[in-house]
């Protein structure tokens, strides 16, 4: 009797030892974006880039652009215009009154650092300096993510007011192309 | 609406997108703000928000609730000038006299940033104001004394 009750105790233990406890199945990874995608993503972020909305604030030179023809900026506003007590906010209001021909106001009106600049770069070397983060404020490409997602700038490039043009892109499209950039892991164009 | 102008506690009745060139004018009664074109591109209208100069054609009245404005009356203290408003006279700055106003509030602003200033910085500083008589070498010639004043009073 004794025998059999050991019997039936190491028959329980081998059973349930021999049917682990199921795993959770991890769901398989998405597909990778093709290269090729990738590239024309970033083709479409730097069609973007290169609006005036965004490159009027992103010039080459020392003064930012203006119009949808991104002229410099007239009375000779420069980087160095602060300095002298002549702040962006001197003109470009934090509420502003939307009308054509005023200046367009954000509280956030600012100047990026020199170094980003999109104005007069090919797609491959904006490519490259975006995945540079000593010319992105030290942006990852995570962060530039974010950066055009919600940055407050960013989105007043969609809703410049005083009738003003838009980038090619909706914002959405815009911020889905440079996801599908990065998935793609970030490939640029030949130069 | 509540705000503090040239030391002075106000309270106005007004729509809140109501340029705040209108609410000194119209319901304040300090004209010496000028109106020149409405679009923040002669600098007649300048004033200054908490220390800063603006285009007061340009900032809708709710912008500055609460807020420290100071116009061309209030530069100066009681019965005097200030150094800036006594080198423009020396200087022979004003000619029909309509941008000075804000000539001297955007010299103010430049000052307190730059007490020495350059001949380009003052460029920099006063070229958005603008002056149909044409006396810039005037109005260069102005901020260097007051600057030499006020330097001199330190």
């Amino acid at each position: 009797m004794r025998a059999d009750l050991l019997g039936l105790a190491l028959a329980w233990v081998s059973s349930a030892s021999a049917a682990p406890p199921s795993a959770p199945v991890a769901p398989p990874p998405p597909p990778p974006v093709p290269v090729e995608e990738g590239i024309a993503a970033f083709r479409a972020v730097a069609s973007v880039l290169q609006s005036p909305r965004c490159q009027n604030c992103h010039p080459a030179g020392n003064a930012p652009l203006q119009t949808d023809a991104s002229v410099p900026h007239s009375m000779g506003i420069t980087r160095d215009s602060p300095r002298v007590g002549l702040d962006c906010a001197t003109c470009h209001r934090e509420v502003g009154l939307g009308l054509p021909l005023v200046p367009p106001a954000n509280p956030q009106w600012h100047l990026p650092p020199a170094v980003q600049v999109f104005e007069g770069r090919t797609p491959a070397e904006l490519c490259a300096q975006l995945k540079d983060p000593a010319q992105t404020g030290g942006r990852d490409l995570a962060a530039l993510q974010e950066h055009v997602a919600g940055d407050p700038l960013v989105l007043y490039g969609w809703d410049p007011g005083g009738g003003r043009s838009v980038p090619p892109l909706s914002h959405a499209t815009f911020v889905a192309r440079f996801r599908t950039w990065v998935e793609a892991g970030a490939p640029c164009p030949s130069p | 609406m509540k705000f503090t102008v040239n030391g002075k506690a106000v309270e106005v009745s007004a729509t809140p997108d109501t340029p705040l060139l209108w609410v000194l004018r119209d319901h304040l009664d300090l004209t010496g703000t000028k109106f020149g074109c409405g679009l923040a591109q002669c600098g007649a209208c300048t004033v200054h928000l908490d220390g800063r100069a603006i285009r007061s054609c340009v900032t809708p009245v709710v912008e500055v609730q609460g807020r420290t404005v100071r116009t061309i009356e209030g530069l100066a203290p009681e019965q005097g000038l200030h150094p800036v408003q006594t080198a423009w006279i020396e200087a022979g700055a004003p000619q029909c006299g309509y941008c000075q106003s804000g000539q001297i509030m955007s010299a103010v602003a430049l000052l307190a940033a730059v007490p020495d200033p350059t001949d380009a910085d003052i460029d920099a500083a006063l070229s958005p104001n603008l002056c149909r008589c044409a006396t810039y070498p005037r109005i260069r010639d102005a901020v260097h004394r007051a600057a030499a004043r006020m330097r001199d009073a330190r």
